[in-house]
C-alpha cells in the first residue's frame, strides 16, 4: 500500500467530477485527494488524483478510469519527475506575543508567507508539497492550542528538467 | 432548414435503422410519441411496466444482436428502468434508453416528475448524458448508438428535456462521431497472442473456458473451429453456454457453482486454462486461491479492466473474441489430447449430471422433452433453480440459443425478455422458463404479449417456493424456511418444515390467470403430460401459453459449491 498519483484529462462537462469520484466510492478505492480545473483548452479539465492502494488495485483504477467515456487520458505520475504543490492556509489562534514570534520563525524555516496578522492570531499561506504541508500542520498542532487549516489538495505537472515533489 | 428536436429524434432512429422501440408514455415524452405516431417505419411496443419494457428491449437486443431502444418518461418512468440498466450493464447488452426530462429551466427545482436519472445510474450505464442544447441532440444520439453497440456493449441513457424536443435546430443527423475519450479496442497484440498460443501448444491438459463474451461477439463458429482443430476440450460459464454446441464431443459442460462435476474437475486439474470472454466472477471461481491451481492462465477479453482483476493471469490479451480467434486459427495445429479427454470422460461417468427417475416429474424430464421438441428455438430463463436446471440440461447449438440474466440475476427478467426475443424473431419459437416466484415479478407483461401477438411458451416450474433460497435454507440454515414459502398464510405455524396437508392453495392459479389475459393455460402434474402440453402450446399462434409444471418442492440444484469454497469441493448428493 502506498500513495500514488494520477493526472487525468477529462471532458469539461456537467457531472464528470461526480462520475469520477463516484467510481472511487462505488468500488471502494481509497481516494486521498482530488483537484480539478480547466486546462489551456477550456473544453478539457485536468484532475490531479492521489490514491492509496496496492499495485493490483492501482492497475484496476487506471483501467476503470480509462474505460470512462469522459476520460480523455490517464497519466500515471507515481514514478515520473513532476512538480507538485498544494495550497494551504493555516490560522494559528489565541496566541501570546512570544508565541507569535515563534510562528514567524516557523514561517521562515518553511519558507511560507505570513499573509495576515491580528492581535492574537496569525494566518500562514503555504504553497508546498503535500508532504511538507503535512509536516507543517503536525508542527503547528504540537506547538499551539488552536489552529485552523484549509487545504486544496495537490496539483502536479510533469517536469521540464528537474523534479520537485 | 431547422427542424424541431422531436423531428430530429425520429430521423435519428430511422437513420440508425431502428425497427422497434419499447416505449411507455408520460408528460415529458408526449411530443416524441406524437412524432412516432406520425411515421410508419418504427413499431412502438407498449409494455405494461417500464421494468418489463427494458427487459423486453434486452431480450430483443440479445436475440438479434441489434441495439435495443427504450423510451420512457421522466421521474417514475425513468426510475422504473434502473434494474434493467444494471442487468444490461452486467450482461453487456447494447441499449439506448431515452428518458424524458423536465424543461431545462426547471432542472434542479424538484419539479414534478424530476429525477436526476443520469446521476443515479452512472455506475450501471456505459454512458449517460442530459441534452442541454438543442444543437447537441443529433451528435449525442449518434454517440449513444456508437457507444452502446461497440467494444464491450452496454446501456446508454440519453435524457432529453421537454423543451429540447420542441425547439428548432439543425436538421442534420451526423453519419459518424469522433469521441476523444472512447476508443474501443479493434486490434490484437500479436506478440501476446503468440505467447498464449505457444503456452497452449506446450500444455498436456489444456482447457478452453468460454464466457458470455463469445456469445456477445457471436464468435461461436470460430471458437468451435479452434477447439476442433486443436482438440482442446471446452467448458463454459453460465453465460457462455452454447459457445460450442452442447452435443459436441469436446464440450464438457458448465463450470462454476452449479457446474458439472467433470467441468469443475477439468478446471481444477488443467495445466493451461485458455479463457475467453469471461470476467471470472465469483460464481465461476469459488475460492480464488484454489481456482485452477495447477494452471497457467491465458485470458482474452475486449475489456482491459476485466483482465487480471479477479484472477491473476499469466498471459493477458486485450482483444475482441473474433479477432483473436481468427489469428489463432491461422496457427492452430492438432494436439494429441486423447488421454486428457478420456480422463474428463471418466469424471463424467463418475458423477454424471442427472436426477433420480423413480419419484415423479423432475425438471430433467421436462428439459428432455423440450430438447426433443424444438428444432429452432430461443430459450429464455428467469432466475432461480429452474434457471440453473435450464443451464444444466438444455441442449444448445446454432439453432438453440439461451438468454438469461447472469451477472445481476434479476428475477422478473424471463417473461419480458422472452417477449422481446419473440418480437425480434417472429419466425422462431421462443420458450421461457420461469419460477412461480419470478414469473409474478413481471406477470403484467402477459398483456403485452397478447397485445403484440407474441405467442411465447412460458414453462413455469411451480415448486411453491422461492426455491433457490429455500435450497440454501435446506442445506445451510437448518431448514428454517424464512420467507420463502409462497403458499404461506397468516394462519401457518411459524416453524413449518415444508409442505403438508394443511397447506392452502397456491395463488395465483396460473392457468386461470393466463386465461384472464386472453392467453392459454395448461397444468401438468405428471411426466406423461409433458409432451402433450408442449405440443398443444406450439399450436397456439395467436397468444402466449403458460404451462405450469407442478414439480416437487424439495428438488435441489446439484452439484453445488458453497459460496466461497473451492470449486473442487462439490456437494454431489
Ligand atoms: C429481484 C430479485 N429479488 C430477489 C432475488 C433473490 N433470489 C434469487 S433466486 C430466488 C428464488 C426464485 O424463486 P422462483 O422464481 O420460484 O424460482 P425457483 O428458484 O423456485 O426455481 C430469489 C428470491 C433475485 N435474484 N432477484
Ligand atoms: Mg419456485
Amino acid at each position: 500500500m502506498k500513495n500514488r498519483w494520477i493526472a487525468l484529462y477529462v471532458e469539461n462537462e456537467v457531472g464528470v467530477l461526480a462520475k469520477v469520484s463516484g467510481l472511487f466510492s462505488g468500488k471502494s478505492y481509497n481516494l486521498q485527494s482530488l483537484t480539478v480545473g480547466t486546462t489551456e483548452d477550456e473544453t478539457v479539465s485536468r484532475m490531479t488524483i492521489c490514491v492509496m492502494s496496492d499495485d493490483v488495485t492501482f492497475e484496476q483504477i487506471k483501467k476503470q478510469l480509462n474505460r470512462m467515456v469522459e476520460v480523455i487520458k490517464v497519466i500515471d505520475l507515481t514514478d515520473v519527475p513532476i512538480h507538485m504543490k498544494e495550497i494551504l492556509f493555516a490560522k494559528v489562534l489565541g496566541i501570546s506575543a512570544a508565541e507569535k514570534q515563534e510562528v514567524f520563525q516557523i514561517a521562515q524555516v518553511f519558507a511560507v508567507e505570513v499573509s495576515d496578522v491580528g492581535n492574537d492570531s496569525v494566518l500562514l499561506e503555504c504553497k508546498l508539497t503535500a508532504r511538507k504541508n503535512n509536516e507543517l500542520v503536525a508542527l503547528l498542532k504540537s506547538r499551539f492550542r488552536k489552529i485552523e487549516v484549509v487545504r486544496g489538495g495537490a496539483v502536479a505537472i510533469e517536469s521540464v528538467s528537474i523534479s520537485d515533489r | 432548414m431547422d427542424i424541431t428536436g422531436r423531428k430530429l429524434f425520429v430521423k435519428a432512429l430511422q437513420e440508425e435503422g431502428v425497427d422497434t422501440i419499447f416505449g411507455y408514455p408520460g408528460g415529458t415524452v408526449t411530443d416524441l410519441f406524437d412524432e412516432l405516431y406520425r411515421q410508419d417505419g418504427i413499431e412502438v411496443v407498449l409494455p405494461r411496466h417500464e421494468q418489463g419494457l427494458i427487459h423486453e428491449a434486452e431480450g430483443y437486443a440479445k436475440s438479434t444482436g441489434k441495439t435495443g431502444v427504450c423510451l420512457v418518461t421522466s421521474g417514475p418512468g425513468a426510475t422504473n428502468i434502473i434494474t434493467g440498466l444494471a442487468d444490461a450493464h452486467y450482461d453487456n447488452v447494447p441499449l439506448v434508453c431515452f428518458t424524458g426530462q423536465v424543461p431545462l429551466a426547471l432542472i434542479g427545482n424538484d419539479a414534478f416528475q424530476e429525477v436526476d436519472i443520469v446521476g443515479m445510474t452512472q455506475s450501471i450505464t456505459k454512458y449517460g448524458v442530459t441534452v442541454r442544447k438543442r444543437e447537441d441532440l443529433g451528435r449525442i444520439i449518434k454517440m449513444a448508438f456508437h457507444i452502446a453497440g461497440t467494444g464491450r456493449p452496454g446501456p446508454v441513457i440519453v435524457d432529453i428535456p421537454k423543451d429540447i424536443q420542441t425547439t428548432a435546430g439543425p436538421a442534420e443527423y451526423p453519419a459518424s462521431v469522433q469521441i476523444r475519450g472512447y476508443k474501443p479496442n479493434d486490434t490484437v497484440h500479436i506478440g501476446q497472442l503468440k505467447k498464449a498460443y505457444k503456452m497452449l501448444r506446450a500444455a498436456k491438459r489444456p482447457l478452453i473456458l468460454a464466457g458470455g463474451g463469445v456469445n456477445v461477439a457471436r464468435a461461436n463458429e470460430k471458437l468451435l473451429a479452434f477447439a476442433e482443430k486443436t482438440q482442446i476440450p471446452v467448458v463454459t460459464t453460465v453465460m457462455g453456454k452454447g459457445a460450442v454446441p452442447t452435443s459436441h464431443p469436446l464440450y464438457v459442460g458448465n463450470s462454476g457453482m452449479h457446474g458439472k462435476y467433470a467441468a469443475n474437475m477439468a478446471v481444477s486439474q488443467c495445466d493451461v486454462l485458455f479463457s475467453i470472454g469471461t470476467r471470472f466472477n465469483d460464481r465461476i471461481t469459488g475460492d480464488l486461491n484454489e481456482f485452477a491451481p495447477k494452471a497457467k492462465i491465458i485470458h482474452i477479453d475486449v475489456d482491459t479492466a476485466s483482465i487480471s482483476r479477479n484472477v491473476v493471469v499469466d498471459v493477458p490479451v486485450v482483444s475482441d473474441a473474433n479477432l483473436a480467434l481468427e489469428k489463432l486459427l491461422e496457427w492452430a495445429e492438432t494436439k494429441d489430447t486423447e488421454k486428457w479427454q478420456a480422463q474428463i470422460a471418466a469424471w463424467d461417468r463418475e458423477n454424471p449430471l442427472e436426477m433420480r427417475r423413480d419419484h415423479g416429474m423432475t425438471p430433467q424430464m421436462i428439459f428432455e422433452h423440450i430438447n426433443r421438441t424444438f428444432s429452432d428455438a430461443i430459450y429464455v430463463t428467469d432466475v432461480g433453480q429452474h434457471q440453473m436446471w435450464a443451464t444444466q440440461y438444455l441442449e444448445l447449438d446454432a439453432w438453440h440459443q439461451l438468454i438469461t440474466s447472469g451477472g445481476l440475476g434479476t428475477m422478473g427478467f424471463g417473461l419480458p425478455a422472452a417477449i422481446g426475443a419473440k418480437i425480434g424473431n417472429p419466425a422462431r419459437e421462443v420458450v421461457c422458463f420461469s419460477g412461480d416466484g419470478g414469473l409474478q415479478m413481471n406477470i403484467q407483461e402477459m398483456a403485452t404479449a397478447v397485445a403484440c401477438g407474441a405467442p411465447v411458451i412460458i414453462c413455469v416450474f411451480n415448486n411453491y417456493y422461492l426455491g433457490m433460497v429455500r435450497q440454501m435454507q435446506q442445506l445451510f440454515y437448518g431448514k428454517r424456511y424464512a420467507a420463502t414459502c409462497l403458499r404461506r398464510r397468516k394462519s401457518c405455524p411459524k416453524n413449518c418444515k415444508g409442505p403438508n396437508e394443511a397447506c392452502r392453495p397456491y395463488t395465483p392459479d396460473f392457468v386461470a390467470l393466463a386465461e384472464s389475459y386472453g392467453a392459454h393455460g395448461i397444468r401438468v402434474e405428471r411426466e406423461d403430460g409433458i409432451q402433450a402440453a408442449l405440443d398443444e402450446a406450439r399450436t397456439y399462434r395467436d397468444a402466449p401459453t403458460i404451462i405450469e409444471f407442478m414439480i416437487s418442492t424439495d428438488e435441489i440444484v446439484l452439484p453445488m459449491v458453497k459460496s466461497g469454497n473451492p470449486m473442487s469441493e462439490m456437494i454431489l448428493k
